[in-house]
């Protein structure tokens, strides 16, 4: 059954095109996974699916419903969550309140019912509470459920970044490079955990540059480059197209075999070309 | 009412004048830079309530509170929906607006104000208010209410994106801070038995922007102590040389910047303003 | 009397355009509005001042010794109060611009009194004729100063390699600093440009209504904001047409309901980001995630 589905897709800012006629389809209970090099539009398209950027051509559906013009937050609560590329949590708030805040679009609780504490207000925090605390047990991290996320360490973070997005009840989880900066161990755990969340029924859309986690997890891919979409198919299919080899997997694909020095000084060579461009097209 | 006793008054008030902009710009990190006109509308209505139309005071505080409320909420829809510079220039603005208009209007008195209202409040009276407004601003910081504004105030955009309509928290902020700021105008104009549009202008503003500060913004009781002190204030600056103390613009202009660089976090040192802003992607690519 | 009515929007809206060009140049590159212009301009008009009426200096010496003057203020300002809060969040570097601009402000009202003093122009102002339309010497001054200053500003930001750095940073910081270019030092210089310009600006005003007091700045510094914003705040061009049409919305309304005359900046500003809050030629700034 199709659960999202994205046609044409294009974002262009100022001038500059991220996205150029990009189609996505995900169907319930898949794990597809977008890859690309850095600048192939792969946070974009999650901005647009989340509703943060409003296309500036083609429609995206979430359960057969329009969904370009809403707001983050009505995305939100439809039940596509999201976590962010660079952790953005609540810093001074606890771990515990982080993942409460995911429950917020589940609840209703306002001002009056906060002053005078009515049993109804009790209950629900009460419910939420229970649910938080499952939600954190799940991830892993019930333990310091009264840290401030400020204090945790980085990969217990990306963690908390998740718990929270979780709590929001989703149907469908965009995972934006979750792997990042995470060792052999940590990202085993990852896999594990994902895997769990499909089992549980969840949809789930990733951003990754870690291949192996991509191709053990995924039940499809999609490439994107420069924008636009080059490959779309299983992960056999994408490991052997020509395109997706020549633009970007095949340097690091074969490199991940060669150990991880390689792969940083190829993409900080990729990174610097990116960024020599971005230079030309942007100043004066 | 013997001198001490007034200053505690004011004190009290003034507390509740910075713990209600704490709420605003503390816990939900907007910034106003008009704060002093809900507390000036609150008065007015409060006067004018009493004045012409015979309602007892605490009908008339409550009222005139609700109308700052109100005014909160008018405010506050076409601002919120702005980044932060922009809504702390366009709080300035309404709050010039205001002034203006209340300085043209018969019905306010014009330049010389509204006068001949009755003396009810004391200490007794301001030190409830006070209890009720720290009560419940408690209440709602600990509930799903204040755990939203202070989501919006580390990261509204992440905020947004785990389903918080935040336009509309920032709004309800501001309607619950401008409500006791209202409060606090009634309890002021009750006290000093006379008020004109000069006594709630930029300056007040800046004054009340200070205790916040002082205190430690996203700090209840840090905005107590910051209101003490800059109340105190004045009156030590008097006895010390009564130059000093007519331009203590200077002292609390000042302040506010070496609060800024040096303890951003307030005298006490335990608020809400984290030194890192939140960060943001490095390249326009991105992934 | 609709054409003087225009000269006057014209002669005002310049300076408000000025006014305009110090706060977009520093928002552009610091996403900062620099509060403490407003005072910047007010210091340069007292500058202005004592050069004339002091010293006794004609009225281009003192132009650009205000000019000077405000210019090393601004960098001033910017490496006491800014410069340490570059990293910090965004409220800090506001309360502290906005700091700044309350001490400025009640320094010069301490030291000065609040009185307003004369400021004499020290030339002869005459009236042109031009058949039925009359134009002032002052005010035409005033307009070719602008102009000048403008047209200056707007080579120095497109020819010279100062002026692409000052671009290139407004544009995207952390490229250009991987591009080699510090800074620290393009910052200092936006500020010093941008407070000059609001110094000229004062003189040109403390001329043109003969006066000068310490709360001057504050509503042509918020008009200045308004003409930056309603042009498209970090557009400098913006700013420039942004000053004059406010100058001229200004004075066409002062026309019909002169004692609210100062709330009519207010309207524009609210009417605008009501409508269109990226202004007229706005670069569009998405919030990057």
């Amino acid at each position: 059954m199709e659960l999202l589905e994205g046609n044409n897709l294009s974002m262009v800012f100022g001038g500059l095109s991220a996205l150029n006629s990009v189609d996505i389809k995900i169907n319930k209970g898949e794990v597809l996974s977008i890859i690309g090099p850095n600048g192939a539009g792969k946070t974009t398209l999650f901005n647009l699916l989340t509703g943060i950027y409003s296309p500036t051509e083609g429609k995206i559906c979430f359960r057969k419903k329009e969904i370009k013009n809403l707001k983050p937050y009505e995305i939100t609560r439809l039940g596509i969550a999201r976590t962010f590329q660079n952790i953005r949590l609540f810093k001074e708030m606890s771990v515990l309140d982080n993942v409460m805040i995911g429950q917020h679009c589940r609840t209703k609780a306002g001002i009056f019912g906060a002053i005078f504490k009515t049993p109804a207000v009790r209950r629900e925090e009460s419910f939420v509470r229970d649910k938080v605390m499952d939600v954190l047990e799940f991830v892993g991290l019930d333990d310091v459920y009264k840290e401030k996320a400020k204090n945790l360490p980085y990969g217990k973070q990306r963690r908390l970044e998740m718990a929270r997005a979780l709590a929001t009840d989703p149907e469908l989880v965009l995972l934006d490079e979750p792997a990042a900066g995470m060792n052999h161990q940590e990202t085993n755990d990852l896999i594990k955990l994902i895997e769990k969340l499909n089992d549980m029924g969840k949809t789930v859309l990733l951003i990754e540059h870690d291949m192996k986690l991509v191709m053990d997890i995924s039940r499809r891919i999609m490439v994107l480059d420069y924008g636009k979409k080059i490959a779309d198919g299983s992960p056999d299919e994408v490991k052997n197209d020509e395109k997706v080899i020549k633009a970007y997997l095949g340097d690091d694909f074969r490199k991940e075999n060669e150990g991880t020095d390689e792969i940083k000084r190829v993409k900080e060579a990729r990174r610097t070309k990116e960024v020599k461009q971005a230079k030309e097209a942007y100043v004066c | 009412m013997s001198y001490y006793l007034q200053i505690l008054t004011v004190i009290i008030i003034n507390s509740i004048l910075a713990v209600s902009l704490n709420l605003i710009s503390g816990y939900t990190g907007q910034l106003s830079l008009g704060h002093a006109t809900f507390m000036g509308l609150g008065a007015y209505a409060a006067t004018l309530f009493t004045l012409k139309l015979q309602t007892p005071f605490l009908v008339s505080i409550v009222l005139g509170a609700a109308v700052a409320a109100f005014f909160g909420f008018v405010i506050g829809v076409p601002t919120l929906r702005l980044r932060g510079d922009y809504l702390a220039i366009a709080t300035l603005g309404f709050g010039e607006i205001t002034k203006n208009v209340l300085l043209n209007l018969k019905i306010t008195g014009g330049p010389m104000g509204l006068r001949g209202i009755p003396k009810v409040t004391n200490v007794y009276v301001a030190a409830a208010a006070l209890i009720f407004v720290i009560f419940s601003l408690g209440r709602i910081i600990n509930s799903r209410v204040g755990k939203s504004f202070i989501a919006i105030r580390e990261d509204e955009l992440a905020a947004e994106a785990m389903g918080i309509n935040t336009t509309r928290f920032k709004i309800l902020a501001f309607i619950i801070g401008a409500f006791y700021a209202g409060l606090a105008g009634g309890l002021y104009a009750f006290l000093f038995r006379y008020i004109n549009p000069k006594d709630f202008g930029f300056m007040r503003s800046i004054e009340i922007l200070c205790m916040v500060v002082l205190g430690g913004m996203g700090n209840t009781y840090g905005a107590v102590l910051g209101a003490t002190i800059i109340t105190i204030l004045p009156e030590f600056l008097r006895s010390v040389s009564p130059a000093i103390a007519q331009y203590r613009m200077v002292l609390y202009g000042l302040l506010l910047v070496i609060m800024m660089i040096v303890k951003p976090r307030g005298i006490i040192g335990e608020s809400s303003l984290s030194n890192k802003k939140p960060k943001k992607l490095l390249e326009k690519g991105g992934a | 009397m609709v054409f003087e009515q225009i000269i006057n929007g014209l002669t005002l809206g310049s300076t408000y355009s000025l006014i305009a060009l110090g706060y977009t140049m520093v928002y552009g590159i610091l996403e900062l509005i620099n509060f403490a212009h407003s005072e910047i301009y007010m210091i340069g008009a007292f500058i202005g001042l004592i050069m004339v009426s002091v010293y006794k200096l004609p009225f281009i010496v003192a132009l650009l010794l205000s000019m000077a003057g405000s210019c090393i203020l601004g960098i001033i300002i910017e490496r006491i109060a800014y410069k340490p809060l570059r990293k910090a969040n965004r409220i800090a570097s506001l309360i502290s611009a906005i700091g700044v601009s309350i001490f400025l402000q009640n320094a010069v009202l301490m030291l000065a009194g609040p009185q307003a003093r004369a400021f004499p122009a020290n030339f002869n102002v005459t009236n042109l004729e031009l058949g039925n339309l009359r134009i002032s010497s002052l005010q035409l001054i005033i307009l070719l100063v602008s102009i000048v200053l403008m047209i200056g500003l707007h080579l120095l930001i497109q020819k010279t390699r100062l002026g692409q750095a000052m671009r290139a940073t407004a544009q995207d910081k952390e490229t250009a600093q991987l591009m080699g270019i510090k800074i620290d030092q393009v910052v200092s210089f936006t500020f010093a440009i941008g407070s000059a310009l609001g110094g000229a600006a004062g003189v040109l005003v403390g001329i043109y209504f003969d006066s000068a007091d310490p709360m001057m700045g504050f509503f042509p510094g918020l008009k200045g904001f308004v003409a930056a914003v309603l042009g498209g705040i970090g557009s400098i061009p913006g700013a420039m047409l942004g000053g004059l049409i406010l100058g001229l919305i200004e004075m066409l309304g002062a026309v019909y309901i002169s004692r609210y005359k100062d709330a009519i900046a207010f309207a524009v500003l609210i009417f605008i980001l009501l409508l269109k809050p990226t202004g007229l030629l706005s670069r569009k700034i998405h919030e990057k995630v």
